[in-house]
Parts: C-alpha cells; structure tokens; sequence
C-alpha cells in the first residue's frame, strides 16, 4: 500500500486522534505550569474626619480583565508539581528529615493527597490483577469439568459484572452492604458485632474496593483462559497421563503453560484497566478513605473552583506512570517487531 | 481439554459447586437489585429485619401491595429519566456509527501497511488506549469553555469518538489481518484501485468483525462517566451522571429508590445486548488474545 492511500485511509481516525488524545495531553502539559491570576488589588487613600486610611480591595473588574485576556493565568513553571497538593517536595523533605522510623516517613507521606492516591492506586493495580487470573483460571477449570448444560448460562451469568457500567454495579454492590443492606446485615451477624460497618475502616474500604474490582474483572479473565482451555494440546495431555502425571501436575506442567500467553494478554489489559480505577470509588463514596489518581483529577474538576492546574499536573503525573507501567511492554513488542523483521 | 480418564466423582461435585457459587456471586448482586426496585426504602434498607425486602412488610404497609412502582414512576417521570435515556441513545448512536467508519478504514489500511510507521501508530494507540479517561479530560475543559463548545450532545459525541478510536483500530485491525491478503490483491490486479477494492471486496465479508467491534464501541459509549459527566450540560445529562445525580439527595426517604429504579432500567438494555450476542462478545474478547 503506498504511503499516500495509507494516509488517505487513516485520515479521518488520525486526525480524531491528535485533535482530541494528542493535542489535549499538550494542554494538560501547558495547563500544568499555569496557576491562575493573583487578584488586582488596587490602594485607595480614605480620608475622613479622624485621618487618612490606605484601604486595599480587589478591583475585580481588572481581574476579570486579566482572566479575559489570558484564560490559563500566569506562568507557573514547575510550581504546581511540587507543591502540597502534588509531589510536596519541601514536605517530604522535611517527614524525612524529622522521621523517626521508615514506617512513620510512609504514614507521614500517606497525610499528603498525591501519595495517598498512589499507594491506593498502586496497591489495587497490584493485588486486584493477580487475583483476578487465579480466580478467572479457577472459574475456567470448573466450567471445564461441569455438564455441557451448564456452560452456556455460566457464560451469560458471568459476562454481566463486567460488561455493567462500573459506576453502576458498584453501586449495586455499594447497596448492599450498607449497614442496612443484605451483605451488610449478614456480615454484622456473622461477626455478631452489630455496629460492624464496611465504610468505617480505611482497610474495609480497601478490601470491599478490591473484592468489586476482582468482581467485575474476573469474568473476562475467565471467558479468554476458557476459550484457551479449548485449544490445549491433547497429545501432551495424554502422554502427561501414560508418564504417570497426577491431576495437578497435567495442569502444572501442560495446561499452565500453554495459557501463559493468554496470562500475559490478560495482565497486560489488567495493569492498564486497574491503574485508571476511578467509578468505584464514586460508587461506593470511598473517598475519605481510598482515592486513586483519576479521583483527585476528577475531584479538582468538579465544584464551582475548578482547579485546573492541580488537575492537570497530577494528570501529567498520571501519564507519566502509566508510561512507566507500559515500557516493559512496549519494549518487548519493539523486539518481537525487530525479530519479525530480520 | 478431552480428559482421556474419567474425573473423579469428589472433583466433579467440587467443580461443580464452584461454578455454581461463583454463577451466584455474579449475578445474585442483580436479582437482588432487580427485585428490591419494586419495594419500598423502608424494605430495601431494612432496619428492622433484612426478610423484609423478601416478604415486602412495609411495601404492603406503605402501598398496600407486595410490589409498587413507585421508584420507577419517580424516576421516570418525576425525575425526567427519559430524557438522559434519550440522550445516552443519542450519543451511543452517533459515537458507534462515526467510529466503526473512522475504525474500519484506519484498521484495514494498519493491516495491509508493512510500513514501519503502521507499527508506531499501533503502538502509539496502546499507550493511548491506557490512557485513564479523565486525564484527557482535564485538557479539554478549558478550551471548550473558551470556543463554547461546552456542554453539547456534539463535543460528547465526538470525544468519545477519539477516545474509543485507539481500541477500535487495534480491534479491526487484527480482524482485518484475518482476511487473507490474496482477495483484495486479486481485485487490485483486475484494475480496481485500493479503495474500490476495499469497497467491493473487503467490505461484503467484514461485517462479524465490524459488529463485535461495535458491541465494545457500545459499551465503552453506554458505560462511561468520566467524559459524560464532565463535558456535558445538566439538560443534556445522560443516565450514568444523572444517576450519579440523584445519590446527591440519597438517604432523603425515597430517594434513593429512584437511583435503584433507574440503575435497574439502565442495566436492563445491557442484559439484553448479553443474551442477543453473548457469542460475539466473547470472540471480541479472545480476538485479542489469540493474537498475543
């Protein structure tokens, strides 16, 4: 295909993409080192019988003016990223400097907004991707086994936490273990401790936010490592069995590795789904005691002051990671291309 | 996996009971749901006893009927629902129609392009693809405020668009590359140009790819928040931030039924698009996978 029909094909996908992913991520970069203007003040002298008085006020029609003229505000460099709200680096200078043992420098760091969001947003990508392969591979060698009659609604059954709107089948979920809802009620029974309540505790929290998102991902999980399942090999499976090979050694040594591909593919759209977890917190109103970066984003954009440096700069940030978290990916695809090539 | 040797009883009935408890934890959370929409506050949140919302005590007491639809008609009618419902369908329209066409031309011309650029822009698209939502939002909301463009079904629509273009085109374009090369090159041989090939040749066999790839462009429309919530107007809201909405006056009594009514009526039409097209939702999730 010559360059020029390639490019006339792609035309109109292309130019979707740099108007409204591109040239935005050069806004967020822009908007990041903008702060907005210091409001005009303007010193009168007010003289009355008992003397004269320097009053300061807030000439807001010069500030307007100035917001009119410059809607992005003044050049900020850097500032916002370390500021408080951000990388706060004169704060963890300073925790890190007054620390008294490591653990008390990490609870100090988890008091500012960006770090919180991190270590929430870290530990979900961590612990909900994994536990969603065991139990999607789990659910895949169930179903495996059962009668023929009931793969068919297993599959329906399954496909509907994950293909629900997030905000929605957390809120679901968010309903029921409210204090008065059934899961909350069974759970305060069970524990016989009838003030028990899931929203209370920080690790609560936690723990409800990652069973949902384990919920919701394990059924695509389930429905590639099934679909794999029916493509293993079954000439090693049987010379496994005449070798002597038990029931988890077949799966050890045979069907594990013929799924690892798969284990990576799903990994991979994992990593990717996880670290932008944002609707559950929503839903489940987990904000005092979970945020995740896509949170304080959407939190700096929402309200009558939007802040859009903040939001921009932890944007920037944002991205930044999940370049980060990709590069291992990219890098390998680069030489599998390389390979294909040569 | 034929298994040459029988399984053993203890195994099967174990298996068994996992598929069936896991077949629970899906979809229990949705009966649930589905059920308690037609009681009362006072049942679906019980204070008193959680048999309540089974039984329906202060339904009956309330309404004089074991089932009331009350939290629907408030959401309905008094609540406006159907016009966010008309505007999710409008935008979930309008975004899978334009990006199913931007997607099949960019994906087709990614396959049959062995151009080392064709390989950039895919991986360009991953790292967009992974991309949280709301980061991107950030970057337009000034801008929009600043051209006027804010807060209309248009700018949402073409958002989404952008946004679910980096799937799509990773999508169709390994669908495409599934298509032996040989059909098009033939027609390219008997005179026709690139386009006209595309037109007569590749187009009559690719709708199964066009259509699971829709599903998922539905879903990614039907589903999302981020966007909608953010650059759209109050009259223009569609159902996921208007549902979000009525959980700002939750816990007022009554209220919150209207949130249970409406996240019922928006997840029915997700059920039925599951049970219509189960099969091609589940090739759309293992077309990735096969390709590694």
């Amino acid at each position: 295909m010559s360059h020029r029909t390639f490019l006339m094909f792609i035309l109109p996908s292309l130019v979707a993409m740099i108007l409204f992913i591109a040239l935005p991520l050069v806004s967020v970069v822009t908007q990041s080192m903008h702060i907005e203007h210091e409001q005009v003040l303007t010193e009168t002298e007010n003289c009355g019988p008992f003397g004269c008085t320097m009053e300061t006020t807030v000439d807001a029609e010069a500030t307007q003016r100035l917001i009119d003229e410059k809607p992005m505000g003044r050049f900020n460099g850097l500032g916002t990223y370390f500021d408080r709200g951000h990388l706060a680096s004169a704060e963890v200078a300073q925790a890190w400097k007054e620390r008294e043992s490591f653990g008390g420098f990490l609870s100090d760091l988890y008091n500012l907004p960006l770090y919180k969001a991190i270590a929430f947003t870290l530990t979900y990508t961590f612990v909900v991707t994994p536990l969603t392969i065991v139990l999607g591979l789990l659910i895949a060698l169930g179903v495996n086994r059962v009668t023929p009659i009931l793969k068919g609604p297993t599959i329906f059954v399954s496909l509907l936490p994950m293909i629900v709107t997030p905000l929605i089948g957390s809120l679901v979920l968010f309903w029921m273990i409210d204090s008065q809802g059934i899961i909350g009620k069974s759970l305060q029974w069970i524990f016989d401790d009838p003030d028990l309540s899931l929203k209370a505790s920080p690790a609560l929290t936690w723990i409800t936010l990652i069973t949902y998102g384990v919920w919701s991902s394990a059924p695509f999980a389930f429905v590639v490592f099934y679909a794999g399942l029916q493509t293993v090999n079954t000439d090693s499976l049987e010379a496994a069995q005449i070798d002597g090979a038990s029931r988890w050694q077949q799966i050890r040594y045979v069907v594990i590795p013929h799924l690892m591909p798969l284990v990576v593919f799903i990994s991979l759209i994992q990593l990717m789904d996880n670290f932008r977890v944002f609707e559950p917190i929503v839903g489940f109103s987990a904000q005092a005691n979970a945020t995740s970066l896509s949170f304080i984003i959407f939190n700096d954009l929402r309200g009558d002051t939007m802040r859009f440096n903040s939001a921009a700069a932890t944007s920037v940030l944002t991205v930044l990671g999940v370049i980060i978290l990709l590069t291992p990916v990219l890098i390998r695809t680069w030489r599998d291309f390389k390979g294909k090539a040569v | 996996m034929a298994s040459a040797r029988k399984t053993p009883k203890g195994l099967m009935i174990a298996s068994t009971a996992f598929v069936l408890a896991w077949i629970v934890i899906a979809s229990f959370p949705f009966l649930w749901t589905l059920w308690g929409s037609f009681k009362v506050q006072g049942d679906f949140f019980s204070k008193a006893d959680w048999r309540y919302a089974l039984t329906g005590t202060r339904t009956i007491i309330e309404t004089g009927g074991p089932f009331t639809g009350a939290g629907y008609e408030g959401a309905w009618i008094e609540q406006e629902f159907w016009r966010a419902t008309l505007n999710t369908g409008i935008i979930v329209f309008f975004t899978v129609i334009i990006s199913l066409t931007f997607g099949t031309l960019g994906g087709y011309a990614l396959a049959r392009s062995g151009h080392n650029y064709s390989f950039w822009l895919l991986m360009v698209a991953l790292v967009f693809r992974a991309m949280p939502h709301i980061t991107l939002v950030s970057g337009y909301l000034l801008p929009f405020f600043q051209w006027n463009v804010w807060g209309h079904l248009p700018t949402a629509i073409i958002v989404l668009v952008a946004i679910n273009q980096p799937f799509t085109l990773w999508m169709l374009h390994s669908f495409f590359l599934n298509i032996p090369k040989d059909l098009d090159e033939s027609a390219r041989v008997d005179g026709c140009t690139q386009f006209q090939a595309f037109r007569h040749v590749i187009i009559p066999v690719m709708w199964p790819g066009v259509i699971t790839t829709g599903l998922f462009s539905f879903l990614l429309a039907y589903n999302d928040f981020a966007v909608t919530s953010m650059l759209l107007s109050r009259e223009n809201q569609t159902m996921v931030p208007a549902i979000y909405g009525y959980l700002g006056s939750t816990f007022e009594e009554g209220n919150v039924m209207f949130a249970v009514a409406a996240v019922v009526s928006s997840t029915a039409p997700l059920f039925v698009l599951v049970m219509f097209f189960q099969r091609q939702i589940v090739s759309g999730l293992t077309a990735g996978a096969v390709k590694g």
